[in-house]
């Protein structure tokens, strides 16, 4: 039980010893893919074969480390420009949805707002598809009509960046809207008695308020959205992003080349996670 | 506020709408459409539940789609047996100093990719993994054996990767448990077993059905586990629905399977609501 509650040592070792297991399962598979990333072997499995940094750096036929392979890191690129734009149009709009609902009232706005949790329970995969369908039905009805053929509507990096955005916004959403239940009305109000504009109020007052849930937002759209697979599985095009190749590549057999790359995405993400920590300890 | 237009209102609406009408509702309504046409039988295109029909008629399909369902319910029962103790451990059991260090650290990995994840997963389990050669050098097995592709490793791959939407819920609802609760629960002769399943679960519902709703729908979506680690025979519905469209071609039938999907993922999020008496608005918060 609690912690001020004496209990017998077999109860409290085993429950030790259950959560320790625990961390073990958790961090398993992701340590042994580190591990592997420094192995001098052709494949990533043990038995281990003393430390290589060549799949990092190699730059032979037989081992190409990632620093010189251009198909994964033109990957790596095209799955940095998503996550940008992504993570920038739905923290925007995200903050628009917050405002909207917190402190706007409207006509059906429960039916707005339930509107705007819809893609929480609709799979990912669903939105792909559903959004690859409909614009392809534009991009028919726009050929037909007035002749044009509109590159956004055919699968490739726009649409992959509207798939992503259209449910990572609720996310974001959800984020600022929690901050914002905690902001005091009077603060704005003391700004328009004192002679500030609604936008002046915002930009001074509230968004200064909001601004650690917008900086964790952001961090947290940009990683869902370079590490997003499901919707965008549908929508890719020519340029494939980080997650669709990796998994092209693990599919067809691996080499120690992908644990590299897992390495860096670990590194990576780990970085940018503590700074979202950093951002919402600061918050409370 | 003065009479007329109410221009705050309007700029903070037109995006919200924009999105929602043409990303969510406009593709949905579009993907209902299309399910509901086929081919006639002379090549026209026009309304039919052919689509449908076919799916009940193939007994590959619905039992893909039930097995889905089935296994989506277990993975997320299991979800939940596995992260509960690791979340009141953490919250109510470990000394206050680690707390805060331990509830970083059980985060942690899920911020690492799903891919990346998995990979892992798959360097472990496989014929020629790290496990198995732990197996052979101590002489447990005298063959490699191969533990991936199949129904348990696939369940294990998810539970893995949806734990994350399950902890935190938890995490949160525990927190807000108060202690002398389970301390007054305990004077009064409560052991374990009836503190757990009259104080701690009865407080921790909502937390429970937010995150129940969360992993049940990322797994009856996912496809990338159930692809990379289930077997040849381990299909899942959202592989069919990639076959439809991406292999056959064949946009109808796959809108009907999704429709099907999106069918299942919100009915049983309705009946877990519905039955656990919580509201949708009030489940996310």
């Amino acid at each position: 039980m609690i912690r001020n509650i004496p209990q017998t040592r077999s109860y409290s070792h085993g429950f030790r010893l259950y959560v320790i297991l625990y961390f073990v399962f958790l961090f398993a598979p992701l340590a042994i893919t580190c591990i592997l990333a420094f192995n001098d072997s052709m494949f990533p499995s043990l038995p281990w074969k003393g430390f290589t940094p060549e799949w990092f750096t190699g730059n032979t036929v037989e081992r190409t480390g990632i620093f010189h392979d251009q198909i994964n890191l033109d990957s790596i690129w095209v799955s940095f420009k998503v996550a940008f734009f992504v993570s920038i149009l739905s923290t925007f709009v995200g903050t628009m949805a917050a405002f909207l609902f917190e402190q706007e009232s409207f006509p059906f706005k429960s039916v707005l707002f339930f509107l705007m949790l819809a893609p929480l329970v609709i799979p990912g995969v669903i939105l792909g598809i559903s959004i690859l369908l409909f614009s392809n039905t534009l991009g028919l009805f726009f050929e037909t009509h007035f002749g044009v053929d509109v590159g956004l509507f055919r699968p490739g990096f726009w649409l992959v960046v509207l798939g992503q955005f259209s449910f990572i916004t609720t996310i974001v959403t959800l984020i600022v809207s929690a901050r914002l239940k905690k902001f005091d009305p009077t603060l704005e109000e003391a700004a328009m008695n004192l002679g500030a504009t609604r936008f002046e109020t915002i930009v001074h007052i509230t968004l200064k308020f909001l601004r650690p849930s917008i900086l964790g937002a952001l961090a947290v759209s940009f990683l869902m959205s370079f590490e997003n697979f499901n919707t965008t599985l549908f929508l890719v095009g020519s340029q494939a992003t980080l997650p669709i190749n990796l998994y092209l590549q693990v599919r067809d057999g691996s080499t120690p080349v992908i644990n590299a790359i897992s390495v860096l995405m670990i590194g990576g993400t780990s970085l940018l996670a503590l700074v979202n920590l950093y951002f919402s300890r600061k918050k409370n | 506020m003065k009479p007329g237009i109410r221009w705050g209102l309007v700029i903070f609406i037109s995006p919200v709408l924009a999105w929602l009408t043409l990303l969510i509702v406009l593709p949905q309504v579009d993907m209902f459409i299309m399910a509901i046409r086929a081919e006639n039988p002379l090549g026209e295109m026009g309304f039919s539940l052919g689509n449908f029909k076919l799916f009940f008629l193939e007994p590959i399909y619905w039992r893909t789609f039930a097995r889905t369902a089935i296994f989506s319910v277990l993975v997320t029962f299991l979800t939940f047996l596995i992260t509960m103790p690791v979340a009141f451990y953490i919250t109510k059991v470990v000394s206050p100093k680690f707390q805060g260090f331990l509830a970083v650290l059980v985060l942690m990995p899920f911020w690492v990719s799903e891919l990346v994840r998995v990979y892992g997963w798959m360097i472990l389990l496989r014929e020629s993994g790290v496990i198995n050669h732990f197996l052979l050098k101590f002489g447990v097995l005298e063959q490699p054996m191969e533990m991936l592709y199949n129904d348990v490793a696939m369940v294990m791959g998810l539970v893995y990767t949806s734990m994350l939407f399950m902890l935190v819920p938890l995490l949160s609802a525990l927190e807000s448990l108060d202690n002398n609760l389970i301390e007054a629960a305990y004077d009064l002769g409560g052991n374990v077993w009836s503190i757990a399943m009259r104080i701690v679960i009865p407080h921790c519902l909502p937390g429970i059905v937010s995150g129940s709703i969360v992993v049940f729908m990322l797994t009856l979506g996912n496809y990338l586990t159930p692809n990379l680690m289930g077997g040849k025979n381990g299909l899942w519905f959202t592989e069919q629905i990639y076959n439809q469209f991406i292999a056959s071609f064949n946009w109808n039938q796959g809108s009907a399977f999704g429709f099907l999907l999106l069918i299942l993922s919100s009915g049983i999020i309705w009946l877990g609501l519905k039955l656990t008496h919580q509201r949708l608005g009030k489940v996310v918060q």
